[in-house]
């Protein structure tokens, strides 16, 4: 049977049946905005950003949670449309504060990029600058700066969909809405494990991760791709540094986390730049660890390695590989112990 | 993992044993509680706490700790009593399932009852829930291997898989969830006393010659080594003289640490290898500065088999080099030159001698993990284990029987200690220690107690009580949880000033020699 | 620095007793799916608030995050966390109490009990609050006291009825025989009625007096001669069209579950009656509860469902009583339960409640309230006769609608289908308020006129009166003026002057009403009543109303106008529901139809009806 197709924008493009009109336009290559679409969590088709034109309807219809059907003519930039988008972004940015000089998403915010692609000025009826927004920053991790949300929901979808950690939720009702922490308390106080999921999902500057703020615009850090340091999940992290300095760590949408963290992953890496690092070799000398040159704490392990080889015999000697370390390590360090120790007292802590 | 981290969202069934998950591998715990939420998924929790997963499980089995091999051999009594297992299965791809039914024949849901504490009833409901699945996940962690019975335990949970057919198929499986981020790819390289990389046996002369000629050495030992854990007591009997240790801190992780203390402090030489000067460095005789994962190329293979480059994002700091460097700088100086231009370099030799690595390149990595085994660069990598075919050919039946814990409770020690991680720390702490957040949520050590034993022993909520076993005593604050259970306390091994390892006892396992971290018995008083 | 100032309330101190309350309540809905609704209702009602101490107890206790739960009681403006005083009373500020001034009395009121809005009076009596709409637009202006609603409120009646509470004679609604007028005091037509037939005559509260007006036979007919496509068909044939405001052909919907093969399927009677103006399901729910439960039986046997749910609006007290007595009394006789009538016919209903909240009486929006959630809208299709309730087939259809079900059953749908106009066919209740001499329901067969509607049974203008506008259909829909009033009251014909059916309510507004001030007061009505799911109308409405109220406080401009006519056709194109879809058409069909009194505020600071204090 042949495929169904569509016409988009006048094309006839064909589609697999149980794709949104979003997903068959992205994979037509025609744009079509959004804001509270997010990967692995239910379309609400909430934000009305991505709201497009379709034959026969009454209404617009969102691209993101309409699904595709055979014959439909699709507009997703005709004038109808670009009415409504622009009042859409109007409103947000109508909403809270958006103040992007001081902001830490600026460069990266979605909003800005919309209200930039569609020059949508902050418009006149906005909410006047002194008006009091929920502010919480009462903790090392996450800050909320409710006076740039714009109730898109995907903090919330974040952390009930894609961690199912059920921390927040959405409360109160209308232009009141507010996105809540059990009884509306603070993060700290509340059920939040602080996985920072919220943080990765806003596309805005109203969660944001305490560590990097004011320490970097987006164009002045790089990002690498690494692998993180704690459990064997083996999360793909995104270090972002400027200046040698990790600023933050986001995860990085590839397998097996495809975009998660926990805790320890996100706001644990602080122990690379901890004052307490090791940064010379130590001997013990009198009893007492001292700093030593590399030369002379190498020259001192081979020697000592050498004399108890010979005077003991290799299996007196055993080695530790670690977990901690990379494979081509722990390769190495095997083929130490055995091939130059001549020792198969070779483990890790793979038990404990 | 036979199977990979993103089906579990396709398990139809979900059966978590001895995994703190929610906890210990919370982005595991994610897929895990995605399917329960958006697939209908039944997930059954199988664990001595009333761990938070629970929340989302369809029944939660609460056994005496040390007792899992009857909960299981009961469930494959269930199963195989009412005919629920897949016979066909069975038969065409396993072995010894007449030695497995004769065995599980005298565990009744009854008599499990009696031993477990866990009602017979919800035993028949536990086995049926995972036998008519029709894909059905076993997720395990230390919960299962941290006893002396922690091999017979994966046994029993491989009997319980196989039986069902749930083994070699999508979604499906036997997952242990590693605990640390390359404990995987650290078997995988050989860091074990019995094999090289690959799990390439010492005993095999045929591994032994071709490592010889790989490396341009003769006479590789051909005796199987100690783990860690038997290290250990031979250096307290004067046995070993010299132990080099990278990244480790056994002062704090080994079980009856104060023991390892003791042995570590007879040692002619000690050489430790890390980032921080750890409990165990402080022992040291020379201690090494090494880079943090995040000065640093090389790869990581993670508990699914994935391996994925880890990538340097910032310079080593000053003084500091990898690892991989000191060791080819310490071997250099011991006649062994080892002279690699860069971890790639290393890797290409890893590729040369380990089969399963052999179709995984630098290159190919750039693209994303690739899960091995990969034997050529053609292969996508192995996304679950043991299709069509297991490795050894058939499936094996391997019928164990239920033992009680080396230590049990008695008069003097009347409370079951179990101990594991929180959200919040990892390990020993030298990284999570450090991190200001992380801190701030898990600032100090408590000993978890229940409300019922909290109340009998006059406990209250901040109170600092001192936990003493056979081997120690600590002193930390109690919490009372609605996750403890009556009759068993928990305890975080994150804390040097409360080490938990000071009271576990290091009876081990007699194959794995994995301690019984998870059961001793304690005595726990208002200090 | 944290600026929270929503939920900081001091530690609840809750005695034993009270928590013994607390979780025998959650021991009792532990099980029942979507039970966060009924235990929130519950205990509030036991304790009187829920503090965060109770709402952490409920979330263990019924396994429910704790974030949900107050996401979901912070939705409903009848939940508190806050304690209150032992009367809280409620001013009605809907568009139809407004137009009869309903603003000046809630000033009254605070300067009658010495209290602001939202305080409660230093002897712990009174907490005064205002709705959004208390549903007794007859007897507007109103307010209800608890369950008890006291109408026509002047401030010599106010006074009385706060004497009499002080003095300890507050009324218990249960011993009322209705909340507001007996239906006898209504002139009907001569015909034949179909839903108000036993209203008013029958005990409601006895179903032996509905039995012995031929109750439940209408069942055993459907259930013991009728084949449940016979059933649908028989319902198609009467060409009834839903009755909540929409007009979808209700056979129409039912063939379409019916053949569906998916387990369990759901009836749902939308009983959350909250449009303005609309007051029709609550004479049926209180005077002839058996008739709606006996439709909902035979819903259920025709599309398959042998569960059914009423949604009453949570103001209704009395209905929610009327209902669960007279499911209690079906249950017991047989009519509701298992194998009814000695057939495989299985069919039982459950009482749900709203708790303050307008948009539940969108279809999905309801849906997602019986399930423990916000009432958000869901995205539509989905249908919920193919994924309603829990995901299941569902039939949502109106009071009135299920009302004229066994009558349709009985006397046939071609009978049905002769009464009214072919657009709209059989009965319909309609609804006149506003400045007319006597509001009231009527039911005469559909299609009769607006003008007939006034003079025959609203008893013609009021005395000095004059007729300026009508808004039709309720809050939601345009409003028309004089050159409407010989349009026949059908779906199709009202539409076609720009004004709406919808629940068949008029509010008609006399010279006195301020067309801006009244759209004001409507916009007040939606800015409240908005869900906040979609943007257009989270943040539209609202500033539908700051807008307007800057007009009407001689602030406008004619950019506002403007602004109003763009942000108008916006919320109409890209809003998520027939709210926010809606919401724009008072204003855009006020300003079409009075577009120099718009204009006269804003460049001539001059309202002509004198409400509008203007600079």
């Amino acid at each position: 049977m042949a495929e169904p197709t569509l016409t988009l924008n006048g094309r006839t493009v064909a589609f697999q049946p149980g794709q949104t009109i979003l997903e068959v336009a992205q994979g037509a290559g025609v744009y079509i905005p959004t804001l509270c679409y997010m990967k692995d969590t239910l379309p609400t088709g909430s934000c009305r950003v991505c709201v497009v034109e379709v034959e026969g309807a009454r209404t617009l219809l969102p691209a993101c949670a309409t699904q595709a059907a055979a014959n439909q003519v699709i507009q997703t930039e005709s004038p109808r449309v670009a009415a409504a988008r622009r009042m859409v972004l109007e409103l947000a940015l109508a909403s809270g504060n958006h103040n992007c000089l001081i902001c830490e998403a600026n460069g990266e915010c979605e909003l800005q990029a919309l209200a930039y692609r569609y020059q949508v000025p902050t418009p006149a009826f906005a909410a006047p600058p002194d008006t009091p927004y929920y502010f919480e920053d009462n903790n090392s991790m996450i800050v909320r700066d409710f006076s740039k949300c714009i109730m898109c929901g995907r903090c919330v979808r974040g952390c009930t969909e894609r961690q199912v950690n059920d921390a927040i939720a959405i409360g109160y009702r209308g232009s009141h809405n507010k996105i809540v922490a059990k009884a509306d308390k603070t993060y700290i106080e509340s059920d939040c494990v602080f996985c920072g999921e919220c943080v990765q999902s806003c596309p805005v500057g109203a969660l944001l991760d305490k560590n990097a703020i004011g320490q970097g615009r987006s164009w002045e850090r790089t990002t690498v791709r690494t692998v993180c340091p704690y459990c064997g999940v083996g999360c793909q992290l995104e270090v972002h540094v400027k200046d040698d300095r990790i600023l933050k760590v986001t995860g990085a949408d590839a397998v097996p986390n495809e975009g998660r963290l926990c805790v320890k992953g996100r706001f644990g890496w602080h122990f690379v730049h901890h004052p307490d690092r090791l940064t010379t070799p130590l001997l013990r000398k009198n009893g007492e660890l001292t700093p030593v040159s590399w030369d002379e704490a190498l020259d001192y392990v081979a020697a000592r390695l050498t004399e108890i080889k010979a005077k003991y015999g290799p299996g007196q000697i055993g080695g530790w590989c670690s977990a901690r370390i990379t494979n081509e390590e722990n390769y190495l360090m095997q083929k130490f112990m055995r091939a130059v120790l001549g020792t198969n007292h070779v483990d890790h802590c793979a038990r404990l | 993992m036979t199977n990979s981290i993103a089906e579990l969202e396709d398990a139809n069934c979900i059966l978590v044993i001895g995994s703190n998950t929610n906890e210990n591998h919370p982005v595991i715990a994610a897929r895990i509680k995605r399917a329960v939420r958006f697939r209908g998924a039944d997930l059954i929790v199988v664990d001595p706490r009333r761990q938070d997963l629970v929340k989302f499980a369809k029944l939660y089995l609460r056994q005496i700790p040390g007792t899992d091999i009857a909960l299981l051999n009961a469930m494959m009594h269930v199963i195989i009593r009412d005919n629920l297992y897949d016979a066909a299965y069975v038969a065409e791809r396993t072995e010894n399932f007449e030695a497995l039914k004769e065995t599980v024949a005298a565990y009744t849901p009854e008599r499990a009852e009696r031993i477990t504490g866990i009602p017979a009833r919800d035993i028949e409901a536990a086995a049926r829930m995972y036998a008519q699945a029709k894909v059905a996940s076993i997720v395990y962690c230390m919960g299962i291997t941290q006893h002396t019975v922690g091999t017979d335990n994966v046994k029993a949970l491989a009997n319980l898989a196989m039986l069902c057919g749930n083994v070699g198929v999508w979604g499906g499986g036997v997952n242990p969830l590693r605990g640390q981020n390359n404990v995987q790819g650290a078997c995988d390289m050989g860091g074990l006393p019995n094999v090289f990389s690959g799990y390439q046996p010492v005993t095999d002369e045929a591994a032994r010659k071709k490592m010889e000629a790989a490396w341009g050495v003769s006479n590789l030992p051909a005796w199987v080594g100690k783990t860690m854990t038997e290290m250990l007591p031979a250096i307290h009997a004067g046995e070993m003289k010299a132990l080099y240790i990278i990244g480790e801190n056994p002062a704090l992780s080994d079980a009856d640490a104060h023991h390892a203390i003791q042995a570590m402090q007879k040692l002619e030489l000690l050489v430790v290898q890390d980032i921080f000067l750890t409990e165990t460095g402080k022992l040291a005789h020379v201690v090494l500065p090494a880079a943090s994962f995040a000065e640093k190329d090389g790869t990581f293979s993670n508990t699914e088999r994935r391996v994925a480059r880890v990538r340097r994002c910032i310079p080593p700091l000053p003084g500091t080099k990898p690892d991989w460097q000191i060791i080819c700088e310490l071997s250099t100086r011991m006649g062994y030159p080892m002279r690699y231009a860069s971890p790639e370099e290393i890797f290409e030799e890893i590729r040369t001698v380990t089969p399963s690595y052999a179709g995984i390149t630098y290159q190919r990595l750039e693209a994303g993990g690739i899960q091995w085994p990969c034997p050529t660069e053609e292969h996508p990598g192995t996304v679950f284990l043991h299709k069509d075919r297991f490795a050894r050919g058939l499936g094996m039946f391997f019928p164990v029987e239920h033992k009680d814990p080396a230590e049990m409770p008695d008069e003097e020690f009347p409370l079951y200690l179990t101990t594991g991680r929180l959200l919040y720390h990892y390990h020993t702490g030298t990284m999570s220690r450090r991190a200001p957040g992380l801190v701030e949520k898990a600032p100090e050590c408590r000993v978890e107690l229940a409300a019922a034993d909290a109340a009998r022993l006059g406990i209250a909520e901040g109170d600092t009580v001192r936990v003493r076993s056979r081997r120690g005593e600590i002193t930390a604050r109690a919490t009372i949880s609605p996750k403890a259970v009556a009759g068993t306390v928990f305890l975080p091994f994150h804390f040097a000033e409360a080490a938990a390892n000071k009271l576990t006892n290091a009876a081990l396992d007699p194959v794995c020699k994995i301690p019984e971290f998870k059961v001793c018995a304690v005595q726990v008083t208002k200090a | 620095m944290i600026t929270c100032s929503c939920a900081a309330t001091p530690p609840a101190q809750l005695t034993p007793a009270q928590w013994e309350k607390i979780d025998a309540i959650i021991a009792k809905y532990k099980d029942v799916p979507g039970n966060l609704m009924p235990v929130l209702q519950e205990v509030q009602e036991a304790i009187g608030y829920l503090p965060p101490e109770v709402q952490d107890r409920l979330a263990e206790g019924l396994n429910i995050p704790g974030s949900h739960i107050f996401g979901v009681m912070s939705f409903y403006s009848m939940y508190t966390w806050r304690p209150k005083g032992k009367y809280v009373i409620r001013f009605c500020e809907s568009p139809p109490c407004h137009v009869l001034g309903a603003e000046n009395l809630l000033q009254m009121a605070q300067e009658e009990l010495g209290i602001g809005l939202n305080q409660t009076t230093p002897d712990g009596l009174f907490t005064l609050e205002t709705s959004a709409c208390l549903g007794v637009c007859e007897v507007a202006p109103a307010m209800q006291i608890n369950e008890v609603v006291h109408g026509h409120l002047t401030r010599e009646r106010f006074r009385q009825i706060i004497a009499d509470y002080r003095a300890g004679m507050a009324p218990d609604y249960t011993t009322l025989t209705c909340t507001t007028y007996e239906i006898s005091r209504y002139k009907q037509p001569p015909t034949d009625l179909v839903l108000l037939k036993n209203v008013g005559k029958i005990d409601p509260e006895n179903i032996d007096d509905y039995l012995a007006a031929g109750g439940w036979q209408a069942l055993k007919k459907a259930v013991t001669t009728m084949t449940p496509e016979q059933v649908v068909e028989e319902v198609k044939t009467s060409g009834i069209r839903g009755r909540g405001g929409a007009g979808f052909p209700a056979g129409l919907k039912w063939s379409f579950t019916r053949p569906l093969t998916v387990t369990p399927k759901y009836i749902i009677c939308n009983a959350d009656e909250g449009e303005p103006g609309t007051i029709k399901d609550r004479y049926i729910m209180e005077g002839d509860p058996q008739k709606i439960l006996e439709g909902m039986a035979i819903a259920g046997y025709a599309v398959g469902a042998s569960q059914g749910y009423i949604y009453v609006r949570g103001e209704y007290y009395l209905s929610k009583h009327r209902l669960a007595k007279a499911i209690e009394q079906a249950r017991a006789r047989g009519f509701l339960g298992k194998n009814l009538f000695g057939t495989d016919f299985s069919f039982d209903i459950e009482v749900r409640s709203g708790f303050g909240c307008y948009i539940c009486g969108e279809e999905t929006a309801l849906i997602e309230s019986i399930e423990g959630k916000r009432g958000y809208p869901r995205m539509k299709p989905p249908f919920p006769g193919v994924s309603g309730l829990w995901g299941k087939p569902t039939i949502v259809n109106n009071v009135e609608t299920l009302a004229s079900v066994p009558a349709i059953i009985e006397k046939g749908g071609a009978w049905y289908k002769s009464l009214g106009t072919p657009d709209t066919t059989g009965t319909k209740i309609y609804q006149i308020i506003g400045h007319v001499a006597t509001p009231q329901i009527v039911e005469v067969p559909a299609g009769i006129t607006l003008r007939e509607l006034i003079d025959t049974y609203g008893g013609g203008m009021r005395p000095g009166s004059t007729f300026k506008f009508c808004q039709t259909g309720g809050a939601s829909a345009g409003i028309v003026t004089a050159a409407a009033l010989d349009t026949p009251l059908d779906f199709g014909s009202l539409a076609q002057v720009g004004g709406a059916l919808g629940s068949g309510t008029m509010l008609v507004a006399d010279q006195s009403v301020c067309v801006v001030d009244f759209v004001r007061a409507v916009a007040k009505f939606f800015a409240h009543e908005s869900c906040g799911q979609c943007t257009p109308c989270r943040e539209g409405t609202p500033l539908i109303l700051r807008t307007v109220n800057r007009i009407c406080r001689g602030q406008g401009t004619l950019e506002d106008l403007a602004l109003l006519e763009r942000l108008g056709a916006a919320m109409i194109d890209a809003s998520f529901c027939p709210l926010g879809q809606t919401a724009p058409a008072p204003f855009l069909s006020a300003y079409k139809n009075f577009r120099q009194e718009f204009e006269d505020h804003i460049t001539k600071k001059v309202c002509a009806a004198g409400v509008c204090r203007l600079g």
